[in-house]
């Protein structure tokens, strides 16, 4: 700008919208921080990996046919006595362990994803109503809140598994347990969404916008829906995020403490189960690289957490 | 102060109540306890029998009354898998629990203590990367893997501590205990850490945001503005703020601890309630599960009872009932 | 005689991601022993943070990055950290804008008092309470040596801060900073603080300087009033003066928006516009979009504070070769 035109200095034309998001203080926070970069792409691969198990496995573990009980123990990056090679070595059973992550992630990121998304969903909800009504269905909603959140969730989860297994016939045991894990890590988890959607609520409600739709007739699941969610998304992420990380690492201690899915259809924690039998006698790959999955998988979750957290909340930075 | 325990003690019974009709409904519901007691080959009539005889034919809130009251006398039943009363299964093994337990909660909450407190005051400190970044691996480690960890570090390549089990124990009044020989304190340092290091990174995570809070407010800054010394600050103001909401959440997840014991115990083969839970839940042993729910509940309501108190005797502002907020 | 602050070119600056701020441009004052000085501005002017840097209690990341404070002709704003914690209280007392915080509620009065005053003077825990006492009996704290072992929360928001008050001048300081000390107060207890406070300043000798957006409270409590509008001072001057015959175009309008009963109009006149962003500041003079009398020189030059009788002002009207064309 010309010295002595005599304008105010304006700021620049607005930029587009996808520039203004890359702008924008969340993305700047992302580029600036290189851990994040890191723990966004090793969930990247590893949830691309358990997708497309089945096509770059090379080794289907589940098929009978396909094992080969003389390969059992074999260490990994060798060949083993029938000539096979397998990147990461054999378990007990002679099944790849390679393969055998790639389809365990898959199950763990499979129940992990649902008990996530049924805690938030029943979370969400049950915060809405409390938030919204008020009076004795909020004490009473917020008392059972703060009771569940008082008991670890791995209790809880212990709980509803050995009450569905009481319940369920043993004949559909097995078939019904991934369902089971869900439904049990999903229970054991949906207090915090609550209490934070809840807290929300009661600030928004507050306001004049709210009054105003709801002296006009609007429905209080439209209202909510559309004035009182998306200012709680910021925060429902965040929990949900760190969430995440939290059902993965649950469903990987139910299922070693041998109390999640059945062997024929190993978790991360199945595999780890299995692996620490052997660990003394020194075929310590059929631990390790189950274990190192999971923890580089639960780390980058919950790197990914903090970061939005801090992004979102610059006061706590 | 009486009115306020006693209205906490009321409380707490509803409590006790609404989790031991829960730990009933389990109880008479999940399975069926005369399958549990007698054979395939029982006839009918003597089912019905045994049915009457159990009061299983009474009506539900006869039932549950009947069920409490066992439950105020100790009286959980007959575990189905070891054919043994269940108070007994327990009270055998309670002494273990609450032994790794108290070690643990210690180990958290001075270490848990130091750290918030140092990584708030000094938050461009090097040390205070290192252990916020270790932390977050604290939360990211599955208990179980650390104790997996743990134990092929310093039991099988180093060899200098034991793997498994409490080591030589002494009865001590009717307390069995592994505290007063070496190999019972050998066996105590593994799974107290491994038992430790999940609380210890929550207490260290919440004191520091605690602490950062409270050191944000205003009168901190009228305390600075004051021309009080840095000490006086940090440890005089800043970390009595810091202490009152600390309390309350830093006891309950000291409770917790011995739920989480669950999976420590069976990593370490601790002989203690936890593992009993655990086979328990894998055969369905109702009675036992039933009476776990019970102790468990029983621990958090006596540690929310104690935290109350802590809370009121800290807190003047619940201590004197004049004035307004 | 010399002034109890003198502060020259004082410029305060925070670094961001899209640039520096300059919070406060380039000011000079002084306040004079017993004087009370206003200073008025809307929020984000750079009144409080100027009270901060007088203070030395500025935030990180801002700094105070030219410019010389001056307190009884020693220089502050250069001491260390620890040297200047021993001013803050002794020499220069802070009154805060929000009595409820404040204080920390977890100390009685009494504590808090006996803390300040014997950080900053050699008594005894005895002497200090005697003196804690005097100090909040002459604040107008009925049966102070009663209510001194109250908390916090006990007293209303008034009471509290006379209590704030009290601290402030534990240690006979030469200089109080009051920042918008009734703003969160009832209005029926604004004037009773702002007598409380010029009061006990005169008693005890010391000079203010008080932060306030409201010119009413300047108009009744200050001599001299320092007009402040995106950093700079566009004007300074006795009340009288500045209110009877604003010069500069920004403090006219200021004056146009207080109703009196004097003047008849229907309506009071507002300012066009709002104050620019400590980002988007023009060049020349900061009021120069909003000014009804702008001219060329304004969106060029930047005027400084040219004497104008009584006063200074930053406004080229009145610069004396405009003023001959």
């Amino acid at each position: 700008m010309a010295a002595g035109d005599g304008k105010p200095i304006l700021p620049p034309e607005p930029p587009g919208r996808l520039y203004r998001a890359w702008d924008s203080d969340i993305f700047y926070s992302y580029r600036r921080s290189p851990v994040t970069i890191i723990a966004s792409i090793v969930v990247v691969i590893i949830v691309g990996a358990a997708l497309l198990a089945p096509w770059i496995a090379p080794y289907n573990p589940f098929n009978p046919a396909s094992l080969n009980l003389m390969d059992g123990f074999t260490p990994p990056f060798s060949e083993s006595r029938m000539g096979n090679y397998y990147l990461l070595g054999t378990d007990n059973q002679g099944r790849d362990v390679f393969s055998t992550i790639l389809y365990g992630s898959r199950i763990s990121l499979f129940v992990g994803f649902s008990a996530t998304l049924f805690a938030m969903a029943l979370g969400i909800s049950l915060g809405l109503i409390a938030g919204y009504q008020g009076g004795t269905t909020d004490a009473i909603i917020m008392r059972v809140t703060d009771i569940q959140l008082s008991f670890p969730a791995i209790l809880i989860a212990l709980l509803i598994f050995g009450i569905a297994r009481g319940i369920i016939p043993p004949s559909q045991q097995e078939s019904m347990a991934v369902y089971v894990l869900i439904v049990a890590i999903g229970l054991a988890n949906w207090a915090q969404f609550a209490r934070t959607v809840r807290g929300a609520t009661m600030v928004e409600r507050q306001k004049d916008y709210v009054s105003a739709a709801r002296i006009m007739g609007v429905h209080p699941i439209l209202i909510l829906a559309r004035h009182v969610l998306p200012n709680v998304m910021g925060p429902v992420l965040v929990i949900a995020t760190i969430g995440l990380a939290l059902a993965i690492i649950e469903e990987a201690t139910l299922s070693f403490l041998g109390v999640g899915v059945p062997p024929t259809q190993p978790s991360l924690g199945t595999l780890i189960r299995i692996g620490q039998q052997y660990l003394f006698s020194g075929e310590w790959w059929i631990l390790f690289f189950p274990a190192f999955t999971l923890i580089l998988l639960a780390l980058s979750v919950n790197l990914l957490g903090d970061w939005l957290r801090d992004a979102l909340n610059p006061r706590l930075r | 102060m009486t009115a306020f325990v006693i209205r906490r003690l009321l409380q707490s019974i509803i409590v006790m109540l609404a989790v031991s009709l829960v730990a009933f409904l389990v109880f008479r519901y999940v399975g069926d306890p005369v399958d549990s007691m007698v054979g395939q080959d029982t006839r009918l009539a003597d089912r019905e029998a045994m049915r009457d005889r159990l009061g299983l034919n009474d009506p539900f809130y006869i039932q549950f009354a009947t069920f409490v009251g066992n439950a105020v006398q100790g009286n959980f039943g007959i575990s189905y898998r070891l054919q043994e009363p269940v108070t007994r299964l327990i009270m055998e093994r309670l002494p273990a629990t609450i032994e790794l337990a108290f070690a643990s909660a210690t180990i958290a909450l001075v270490f848990g203590l130091f750290f918030g407190v140092y990584t708030a005051l000094k938050p461009k400190s090097p040390l205070t990367s290192v252990v916020m970044t270790l932390s977050l691996a604290g939360v990211s480690l599955p208990t179980f893997l650390i104790g997996i960890g743990l134990i092929y570090i310093f039991a099988v390549e180093l060899g200098w501590l034991p793997s498994f089990g409490r080591g030589t124990t002494v009865m001590v009044g009717g307390w069995r205990t592994g505290l007063l020989t070496e190999s019972g304190l050998r066996s105590l340092i593994l799974p107290a850490i491994t038992l430790s290091l999940f609380q210890l990174t929550l207490i260290m995570r919440l004191v520091r945001a605690e602490m950062l809070e409270v050191l944000r407010a205003d009168y901190i800054r009228f305390a600075k503005a004051r021309g009080l010394s840095n000490r006086a600050i940090n440890f005089g103001h800043a970390l009595k703020n810091t202490l009152v909401p600390v309390i309350t959440i830093t006891g309950l997840q000291l409770g917790s601890v011995i739920a989480f014991a669950i999976v420590t115990e069976t990593v370490f083969q601790w002989p203690g309630v936890g593992s009993l839970f655990i086979q328990s839940v894998q055969v369905v042993d109702v009675p036992v599960m039933a009476a776990y729910l019970m102790f468990i509940a029983f621990v958090f309501v006596v540690i929310n009872l104690i935290v109350d108190i802590l809370y009121y005797t800290v807190d003047p502002r619940l201590r004197v009932g004049t004035g307004k907020r | 005689m010399q002034p109890v602050l003198s502060v020259k070119n004082l410029t305060v600056q925070f670094p961001t991601r899209r640039g520096i701020l300059t919070a406060v441009d380039n000011i000079s004052f002084d306040i004079m022993p017993g004087e009370v000085l206003g200073m008025v501005g809307e929020s984000g002017a750079g009144k409080s943070m100027t009270g901060s840097a007088v203070i030395g209690l500025i935030d990180p990341p801002g700094r105070i990055s030219s410019g010389e404070i001056l307190l009884q002709g020693e220089r502050i704003d250069n001491l260390s950290p620890d040297q200047m914690r021993r001013y803050r209280g002794k020499r220069i007392g802070m009154v805060f804008q929000d009595p409820l915080t404040s204080l920390n509620p977890l100390y009685t009065v009494a504590e808090q008092l006996i803390e300040t005053i014997r950080t900053h003077m050699p008594l005894s825990e005895a002497d200090a309470r005697k003196r804690a006492i005097k100090l909040l009996d002459d604040v107008g704290i009925p049966a102070a040596d009663r209510r001194i072992d109250d908390y916090p929360h006990q007293f209303s928001g008034g009471m509290r801060q006379r209590v704030v008050i009290a601290l402030a001048l534990c240690a006979d300081p030469a200089l109080v900073i009051a920042d918008e000390p009734t703003t969160a107060l009832d209005v029926s207890v604004q004037a009773q603080i702002i007598d409380v406070m010029k009061n006990m300043c005169a008693e005890y000798g010391a000079a203010i300087m008080l932060i306030t957006h409201d010119m009413g409270v300047i108009a009744e409590t200050a001599d001299r009033v320092a007009v402040m509008y995106a950093g700079r001072i566009a004007e300074i001057g006795p009340v009288r003066d500045v209110i009877t015959d604003a010069k500069h175009p920004y403090t006219a309008g200021l004056m146009g928006s207080i109703p009196t009963l004097a003047t008849n109009s229907d309506r009071l006149t507002q300012i066009p516009g709002s104050m620019p962003r400590l980002s988007a500041i023009p060049k020349g003079c900061a009021f120069n979009p909003r000014c009804p009398h702008a001219f060329d020189r304004c969106f060029v030059e930047r005027p400084e504070p040219i004497v104008s009788g009584t006063r200074r002002v930053a406004c080229w009207l009145h610069a004396p070769e405009e003023q001959a064309a």
